[in-house]
C-alpha cells in the first residue's frame, strides 16, 4: 500500500481561509504569507474546544428534554409541553408522519450527534486507529444533518409568534427551547471546530 | 510585506513554497471554551436546585371524592392567582375519602395553616345565584381560603361546600337566636333596608332541640348598623296582609322568596348606639312587627283564671289594651285539685309595662314615660289600673274561626279586686264577659222557666179547653139550626127581592112602554101644569071671573 503523505510530515500547512500552501516555520504563531490569516497545521485545541462544546450540548441535553418547550393556553386549557410530550400528543392526533419527524429531528438526531461526536472525540483522544474511515463518514453525516435539527426550534419560534389571540389562545416559548437550542447550536459549534483531520493523525503516527 | 505568492506559476518543489509568517498579533488565547461546560453545569444545577424549590410544598387534602379533579393539571387558586397544583390523586385507605396530593408555591406556604380551607370550585346553581361558570370550560380547581390560624399544617380535610364567607373578608359575624329556622339556608342573604348586606354563615340546633342558632356575617360597612337597638327578623318568604288600605304584599326580595332571608333594622326612634361587638348574640323574630314591637325585657307574667271552655284560645293570643297589644298568652294548661275535685284553668300571660306609658300630673304639664326602674315589673302601675277596674276577660276575635283573646278592659261595676303578688306568677283578676255574660243570662232565664208551675197550669189548661170544647160544640148546635130554618127563608127572600128588582130594572129600561108612557104622560102633565099657570095668571088680574066667567074676547 502507498503511504499517505500529509502536509504536516512535508513541513507544510495550508491556509485555512485563503488554501494558500506554505512551509511551517518552527515554534510558535504563523501567519499566511498571503492572506494574513493565522496558520496552524491543525486547529489549535480543536479536540478540547469540541470537547468542550459536545459537553456543553450533552448536559443541556438533559433540560432540553425534561423542562417544557413551549406553553399553550387555549380556553379549554393550558399545557406545558416538552418535546416528547408534543410527539405523543401529535402521534395521539394522529399525525403519525409529522410525530415521527419531530421525534427524530428532535430527540434522536441531536441524541445521534452527541453521541457520534463524543465517540469521535474519544477515540481521538484514546489514539485509536481502527474504524477510522467509518467515523470519518459518521462525521460528515453528523456535519450534514446538523442543519435540520433546527427545525424545531424554527416551528417554534413560528408557532409562539403567530398563535397570540390572548384569552382564547397563546402560544409562549419555555426555557426548554432555550435549551433544546443550545444543543443544537453546540454541536454544530462542535462539528465546525473539530478538525477532520485529527482523525487521521493517529493512524500517520503509527 | 512578502512578496505576493501567485497561483499562476506551476507548482513550485516543496521547498519552493513560501515560509509562513511569524504572528505576534495572534497570542495564544486562554482556553476559555471550558468556562463554557462549567457555566452550563453550574446554571444547571442552579435551574435544578430553583426548580426543586419552586416545585412547592407538599401538602395533601382530603375530598369526599376528586370528582373533577385531575393530576398535573388541577390548579390550586388563591384569589383567583394559581399558587400550587394537583400532583396526584389516590384513595384513602379505608376507601372512604380520596387524598388529592398538591404542590403549594413556596412563596405562599405561610397560607397552610391549620384552618386554611381548601374547596372544589365546580358550577353551582342556587336559588339565588349562579356561581363558577367558568369551570364548565376551564375544568375544576381547588379553591383556598386562608385561615388565621398561626399553625402551620401540611395535611388538610376539604370542604364539599364553598364557604359562604371568605376568611379575610371585611365585616362581622353575628349570632342570632330563633325559635325554628324557618326558610333559612346556608347563604341566605341578610337584608338592611332591602340592601343585601350579608349572609348567613351557619346554623345549629342547640343542644335540646327546642330552639337554633344561626350565625351571619355581615360584611362591611353594613356592620356598623348592627348596635344594642337593632333586631333581627326572618325576611323568608311572602308576607301578605288585608287590611283596611286594601291588600299589601311584603317582601324583602325575589330572592328572599326562593331561598330565605334574615333583615334587620334597628327599631324606630333607636338612639345611635355603638356597633355591637363580633360574636354578640340577638333574638331573631318571625317577622318586622313582632321584631319592632318594644322590647319585651320586662315581661311580667301573670295568670289569670277563667270561667267556661278556653276553645279557641292559642298560645301567642294576643293580650289587648282596647286594641294595642301588651302581652301575649304564653301557656294554657289545666289544674285539678283532687280534693275539691274541680278543674282550672289557668291561662299565663306576659304582659309587657313598658308598653304602657304615665302620664303623670307631677308638678306643670302632663309627663309621659314609660315606668322606670323604680317600678319594677311596673307592679305599681298595673296595682292601679286594677284597682281602677281592669279585668281580664276572654274575646273572641273572629266569631267565623272562634279565636279568642285575652282582652285587658276596665269594667264598670267590677267588685273591687286586686293583684295577689305573691302567688308565683301573680295572679291577674278576671271578669266573665261577652259570650258568657249572655250564656249567664240564658241560664237565669232558663231558671225562671224552671220556677213556672207548669203542672198545675196544664190542669187548669185542660179544664180550659174541656169548656171551650163544650161551648164550642153549642155553637155549632146553633149554627146548625140556623142552617136548617133561617136560611132557607132568607134565600126565599132574597129570591124575591130579586125579581122585584128586576121587574124594576126591566120597567125602567130604555125604549120599555113604561118609559115611553111616563114620557108622555109627563109632557101632559107639563102643559097641564102650564095650563094651570095661566089659569091662575088670569085670576089673578080677573078674579072675577070666578063669578062672572070669562068675558068675551075684545077682538
Amino acid at each position: 500500500m502507498t503511504r499517505l503523505v500529509t502536509g504536516r510530515s512535508l513541513g507544510l500547512i495550508v491556509c485555512m481561509r485563503c488554501r494558500a500552501t506554505v512551509r511551517a516555520i518552527g515554534e510558535g504563531q504563523s501567519a499566511c504569507p498571503r492572506c494574513e490569516a493565522p496558520l496552524f497545521a491543525r486547529r489549535p485545541r480543536s479536540l478540547s474546544t469540541s470537547a468542550a462544546l459536545v459537553i456543553t450540548a450533552a448536559v443541556l441535553y438533559i433540560p432540553a428534554n425534561f423542562l417544557p418547550v413551549m406553553h399553550t393556553h387555549e380556553i379549554f386549557s393550558e399545557d406545558d409541553d416538552t418535546i416528547m410530550s408534543g410527539v405523543i400528543s401529535l402521534a395521539h392526533q394522529g399525525s403519525w408522519p409529522i410525530a415521527l419527524l419531530v421525534f427524530f429531528a428532535s430527540i434522536v438526531v441531536p441524541l445521534l450527534k452527541l453521541v457520534a461526536l463524543g465517540e469521535i472525540l474519544f477515540a481521538i483522544s484514546r489514539g485509536r486507529v481502527r474504524h477510522t474511515a467509518q467515523r470519518s463518514r459518521l462525521f460528515r453525516m453528523v456535519e450534514f444533518v446538523g442543519r435540520w435539527s433546527m427545525l424545531d426550534v424554527f416551528a417554534l419560534s413560528l408557532l409562539a409568534s403567530l398563535v397570540q389571540i390572548p384569552s382564547l389562545a397563546t402560544v409562549q416559548i419555555r426555557p426548554g427551547a432555550f435549551a433544546f437550542a443550545g444543543v443544537v447550536v453546540l454541536t454544530l459549534l462542535a462539528a465546525q471546530t473539530f478538525d477532520e483531520r485529527l482523525l487521521w493523525d493517529a493512524e500517520a503516527r503509527d | 510585506m512578502p512578496k505576493r505568492v501567485t497561483d499562476k506559476q506551476p507548482p513550485p518543489p516543496v521547498d519552493e513554497l513560501p515560509e509562513a509568517l511569524p504572528d505576534r498579533a495572534h497570542r495564544m488565547r486562554l482556553p476559555y471554551v471550558w468556562i463554557l461546560p462549567a457555566i452550563v453545569i453550574v446554571a444547571g444545577a442552579f435551574v435544578a436546585v430553583h426548580e426543586k424549590l419552586a416545585e412547592g410544598v407538599p401538602i395533601e387534602i382530603t375530598f369526599r371524592d376528586a370528582d373533577d379533579l385531575e393530576p398535573n393539571k388541577t390548579k390550586i387558586s388563591y384569589k383567583a392567582v394559581e399558587i400550587g397544583q394537583v400532583k396526584g390523586i389516590r384513595v384513602s385507605k379505608d376507601r372512604k375519602n380520596v387524598i388529592v396530593e398538591a404542590r403549594i408555591h413556596r412563596d405562599a406556604r405561610d397560607y397552610l395553616v391549620q384552618d386554611t380551607g381548601f374547596w372544589v370550585v365546580r358550577p353551582r346553581v342556587t336559588g339565588a345565584a349562579i356561581t363558577g361558570l367558568g369551570t364548565l370550560v376551564s375544568g375544576a380547581y381547588i379553591s383556598v381560603d386562608v385561615g388565621h390560624s398561626s399553625v402551620p399544617a401540611r395535611s388538610f380535610t376539604g370542604l364539599e361546600v364553598p364557604p359562604i364567607v371568605t376568611l379575610g373578608l371585611p365585616g362581622r359575624e353575628y349570632v342570632l337566636h330563633a325559635k325554628d329556622i324557618g326558610s333559612l339556608s346556608i347563604g341566605s342573604t341578610v337584608f338592611y333596608r332591602h340592601i343585601a348586606a350579608g349572609q348567613v354563615v351557619a346554623y345549629s340546633l342547640d343542644p335540646g332541640g327546642e330552639s337554633v342558632t344561626i350565625k351571619v356575617f355581615i360584611n362591611s360597612p353594613y356592620d356598623a348598623f348592627v348596635t344594642r337597638e337593632t333586631r333581627f327578623w326572618q325576611a323568608s318568604g311572602i308576607d301578605m296582609s288585608v287590611d283596611s288600605e286594601g291588600v299589601k304584599l311584603h317582601t324583602e326580595s325575589l330572592a328572599s322568596i326562593l331561598e330565605g332571608g334574615v333583615a334587620f333594622q334597628p327599631i324606630p326612634g333607636a338612639k345611635p348606639s355603638p356597633q355591637s361587638a363580633e360574636d354578640t348574640s340577638f333574638s331573631m323574630y318571625s317577622d318586622i312587627e313582632r321584631a319592632m314591637r318594644e322590647p319585651e325585657s320586662m315581661a311580667q307574667t301573670f295568670v289569670m283564671y277563667f270561667q267556661g271552655s278556653l276553645r279557641g284560645l292559642a298560645v301567642g293570643a294576643p293580650v289587648d289594651l282596647s286594641g294595642i297589644h301588651i302581652g301575649e298568652v304564653k301557656r294554657v294548661s289545666v289544674e285539678y285539685d283532687p280534693v275539691a275535685g274541680d278543674l282550672r284553668f289557668p291561662v299565663e300571660v306576659d304582659i309587657f309595662p313598658q308598653r304602657i306609658h304615665v302620664r303623670s300630673r307631677a308638678g306643670k304639664g302632663v309627663r309621659v314615660r314609660v315606668p322606670d326602674d323604680s317600678d319594677v315589673g311596673g307592679h305599681a302601675m298595673i296595682d292601679s289600673m286594677v284597682a281602677h277596674g281592669m279585668r281580664g276577660e276572654l274575646k273572641t276575635g273572629s266569631l267565623l274561626t272562634g279565636q279568642k283573646f285575652v282582652s285587658v278592659d276596665a269594667e264598670q261595676r267590677a267588685p273591687p279586686e286586686r293583684v295577689d303578688w305573691d302567688e308565683h306568677p301573680p295572679i291577674f283578676p278576671t271578669a266573665s264577659g261577652g259570650l258568657d255574660e249572655i250564656q249567664d243570662s240564658v241560664g237565669s232565664i232558663a231558671r225562671k222557666l224552671d220556677q213556672v208551675p207548669f203542672d198545675q197550669l196544664s190542669a187548669h189548661l185542660i179544664a180550659t179547653m174541656t169548656t171551650l170544647q163544650e161551648t164550642l160544640k153549642s155553637t155549632g148546635q146553633l149554627m146548625r139550626r140556623v142552617d136548617d130554618t133561617i136560611a132557607p127563608q132568607v134565600s126565599a127572600a132574597l129570591k124575591e127581592a130579586e125579581d122585584a128588582m128586576k121587574n124594576a130594572k126591566e120597567a125602567l129600561s130604555q125604549g120599555a112602554p113604561l118609559q115611553n108612557d111616563l114620557g108622555s104622560t109627563l109632557l101632559e102633565l107639563s102643559h097641564a101644569a102650564r095650563s094651570v099657570s095661566a089659569l091662575a095668571d088670569y085670576l089673578e088680574r080677573h078674579p072675577e071671573a070666578l063669578i062672572r066667567g070669562k068675558p068675551a074676547d075684545p077682538k
